[in-house]
């Protein structure tokens, strides 16, 4: 079999190859910090019972559906009150409900975008809107 | 087919770099826009559309006329075309159909450029382009944006796959498949439709009264007529010049006839709106009007331009006029840019801005635009021109291989 | 190709599609939320509207007052971009001869030409704004206020071409520099990109309270209340005093009524 072009194609190959792999021999030898994730603001520690509104696992899968239907909810069917399974019942904001008890973003929303690759503040965006509470750095 | 694009003479090679520099310009420009916002743009909360929609306004009549006035043409065999009735304005030349035969693909893949073009302006002009599947996933029948983003959408789809087979076909030299006729069928009204459902959007707003005129969508569609044909005539006749592929010299003559009569409505309504205008004395009817032929409170920056624009319309209507113009290449092409280019004025500049001066308040807040924004246009005629140089090169190559 | 191969290929290509459709469905299936409800203490009402008492504030108000301009914008995180070109406001005044144009003349009692007019949102109707949003990210809810969602707007600015009373706003650039009051940490700010305008203060009113401007103007001149309701004080105010819309002839049915 006589391959044509070769001058051209095989330096191309050889690029090509370079730079689909480029993810990978660039970040080798780096580990990513992994996301600590701090539940110890002072709303939560006086909190008797720490539950939010969905259980840990619900949440870690599932918050971005409930902000979701949340904003639906609100802005387009005008319903504010959020009944859990439990019976509590919340107020269907990130800014002041969420973020009443979350209140150290950057030590909690940000730590598992910031790893997953979310950090440029374009995705989620959440943020350009929707004030996030102050920290005390 | 399209390895036809990818070989051709020094001078196709160097019009796609030309081409592809404006494009890169305007591409620069873009991700300007899309870093900084609108704001690098001259447009306001006054005059809200500026240029971007305007490029789109007058496109979307020279896409819709590249088709309607040929595509008749692949239909010439069949006795049933006799039957179609829908072309009440069109049967002067549907009796002399295969006149246009050569020049058909050219007006397709024009028309294909067009609306390339015609989208291409509303995606730069969004605010949020990111949110542009926004449209389809929540279908709203009752605005005419939707509507617009459906027939737009699918004239292009209709154009492509039409001109591209029966292109193919007449390459292989057999007929275009079975298929291709019913959507052949359909690109006729369906060219109707583009440019009457994009004069809808203007023509339903009760807030802007210089648009808030029935003959809207007929001034739409016979400055359609004319524009699209002239820059037809010109094509065909750098076509000519630069292949060996010739449309025919009876199919640019009746292009002009058609442009002519076009010309004249087109001017007729434009006076229409005058008169009403005027003779009512109705203010909201006049301010836009003497805005832009006058200049309203001492603005006056399009008053240059309007008058650019009539004097423009009565050379080329001087010329066509004249029956000996058509035969004569030089005297039509003189004619044909000055029909292009008066009605661009008119469409393309004076309609939208004019639209939104003066503001609800009855304030004058004028519009200019600005250089970003002029670039990011010209980036986007480029790219439609690109479209149309790849398109063409690949129709005139197959054109000469089969003759 | 053989004939049989390609219509196999055909028909393999439409199963691969078709089980491949079989997540996306899912996926874009809802969740159920258990259940929503809205606040007790919410307003509740068919068609909101407003009586603006000029006349009160031209003689009661002090001159120069923006009580209820300043409360809107300070609520809601409206910027202040600065400019004629690229403001964002929701609530502002106009002389008579623009918010009412055509309706001047020179013969009118004083110099009522000149006399500022509080302009806002009309939440019409049969608002035009609603009618040509390609996305309904603006859209007329049960309660009749012409509502924005910023989530869902594309930027397109239909609706400010539709809108005959010069309403709304786009945001240009990014409001947030722009914001020159404190920041109401209750309520979201806008991003580039999308349209505002007044919503009646939707987010108050679902807890109970008047919209801010309402509450702001210490002499009383904005009256609030539903106008499908015939024991509401605006439906009292408008059965005893004249009162103009603007623009009626358009036919968008706006509930913002002023007394002259």
């Amino acid at each position: 079999m006589k391959i044509y072009n070769a001058k051209q194609i095989i330096p191309g190959l050889i690029i090509f190859l370079g730079l689909i792999t480029f993810p990978f021999w660039f970040n080798m030898g780096k580990a990513a910090v992994p996301p600590e994730v701090k539940l110890d603001t002072p709303v939560i520690q006086q909190m008797a019972v720490k539950q939010c509104v969905l259980p840990k696992a619900d949440m870690r899968t599932g918050h971005m559906q409930l902000l979701n239907d949340w904003r639906t909810e609100v802005v387009r069917n005008n319903q504010r009150i959020y009944v859990a399974a439990d019976g509590k019942q919340y107020n269907m904001s990130l800014q002041n409900e969420c973020m009443k008890c979350h209140s150290n973003k950057t030590q909690f929303c940000d730590q598992c975008h910031v790893y997953a690759g979310l950090q440029l503040g374009s995705v989620p965006y959440c943020w350009t809107c929707h004030i996030a509470p102050k920290e005390a750095k | 087919m399209l390895d036809r694009a990818f070989s051709g003479s020094q001078k196709y090679y160097r019009l796609l770099m030309a081409l592809l520099v404006f494009m890169g310009l305007g591409f620069a420009a873009y991700l300007f826009q899309l870093n900084r916002g609108l704001t690098i743009t001259g447009m306001g909360r006054d005059v809200s559309w500026g240029i971007y929609i305007a490029q789109f306004t007058f496109l979307v009549g020279v896409a819709a006329s590249a088709v309607m006035v040929v595509l008749p043409y692949y239909l010439h065999d069949i006795k049933v075309f006799g039957k179609i009735t829908i072309m009440v304005v069109l049967p002067y030349y549907l009796h002399d159909i295969k006149v246009f035969g050569k020049i058909t693909i050219l007006g397709e893949f024009l028309a294909v450029a067009a609306v390339t073009m015609c989208l291409l302006f509303i995606i730069v002009d969004l605010g949020k382009p990111m949110r542009l599947l926004n449209v389809l996933l929540y279908p709203t029948p009752n605005s005419i944006l939707f509507w617009d983003m459906i027939v737009l959408n699918g004239y292009l789809i209709l154009n492509i796959l039409i001109g591209w087979n029966v292109l193919d076909a007449e390459r292989k030299g057999v007929p275009y498949p079975h298929w291709v006729k019913p959507l052949i069928y359909l690109s006729i009204p369906w060219a109707i439709s583009i440019h009457t459902v994009t004069a809808f959007l203007y023509a339903g707003l009760p807030a802007r009264h210089y648009w808030l005129t029935a003959i809207m969508a007929a001034r739409f569609l016979s400055s359609a007529f004319c524009s699209g044909p002239a820059l037809l005539i010109l094509l065909a006749y750098t076509v000519k010049k630069y292949t060996k592929f010739d449309p025919g010299q009876e199919a640019i003559e009746k292009l002009s006839i058609i442009m002519t009569y076009a010309m004249i409505i087109s001017v007729f309504f434009v006076g229409l709106e005058f008169f009403t205008a005027f003779y009512s004395q109705i203010p909201s009817h006049m301010h836009s009007l003497v805005y832009l032929f006058k200049g309203l409170e001492g603005h006056r920056f399009l008053v240059p331009f309007m008058w650019l624009f009539t004097g423009l319309a009565v050379f080329a209507l001087a010329m066509l006029l004249n029956p000996n113009t058509k035969r004569n290449e030089k005297k039509l092409k003189i004619a044909c840019a000055a029909v292009f280019f008066s009605m661009w004025l008119e469409k393309g500049l004076g309609l939208i801005v004019a639209g939104f001066i003066p503001n609800p308040f009855d304030q004058v807040r004028e519009y200019s635009p600005s250089i970003p924004e002029i670039m990011i246009a010209l980036g986007v005629w480029a790219t439609g021109f690109f479209v149309l140089t790849v398109l063409y090169k690949i129709a005139t190559s197959v054109k000469e291989e089969v003759a | 190709m053989e004939e049989s191969r390609r219509s196999f290929l055909k028909l393999g290509g439409l199963c691969a599609l078709g089980i491949g459709a079989l997540p996306v469905v899912d996926a874009l299936g809802k969740t159920d939320l258990p259940k929503v409800m809205n606040d007790p203490k919410a307003l509740v009402g068919k068609r909101w509207a407003m009586v603006v008492d000029m006349k009160k504030c031209w003689e009661k108000g002090k001159p120069g007052c923006k009580d209820c301009s300043l409360a809107c914008h300070v609520t809601h995180n409206v910027p202040e971009i600065g400019n004629v070109k690229e403001e964002v406001k929701w609530l502002w005044t106009e002389p008579f001869e623009n918010a009412f144009p055509g309706q001047e003349s020179h013969f009118m009692p004083g110099n009522m030409n000149e006399k500022p007019f509080m302009v806002l949102c009309n939440h019409c109707a049969q608002a035009p704004c609603v009618r040509v949003c390609p996305t309904q990210a603006t859209f007329k809810r049960p309660d009749g206020i012409t509502m924005m969602d910023f989530h869902r707007c594309i930027g397109c600015r239909y609706c400010m071409a539709g809108c005959p009373f010069g309403a709304r706003s786009f945001n240009w650039k990014d409001p947030r520099n722009y914001i020159k009051t404190e920041l109401n940490m209750t309520f979201p700010t806008r991003e580039r990109g999308v349209v505002e305008k007044c919503n009646f203060c939707d987010e108050r009113l679902a807890v109970g309270k008047l919209p801010a401007c309402v509450e702001a103007c210490k002499d009383g001149c904005l009256r609030f209340g539903d106008l499908e309701d015939p024991n509401s004080e605006v439906r009292k105010i408008l059965a005893s005093q004249f009162t103009i819309r603007r623009k009626p002839e358009l036919g968008t049915d706006p509930s913002v009524f002023y007394i002259i």
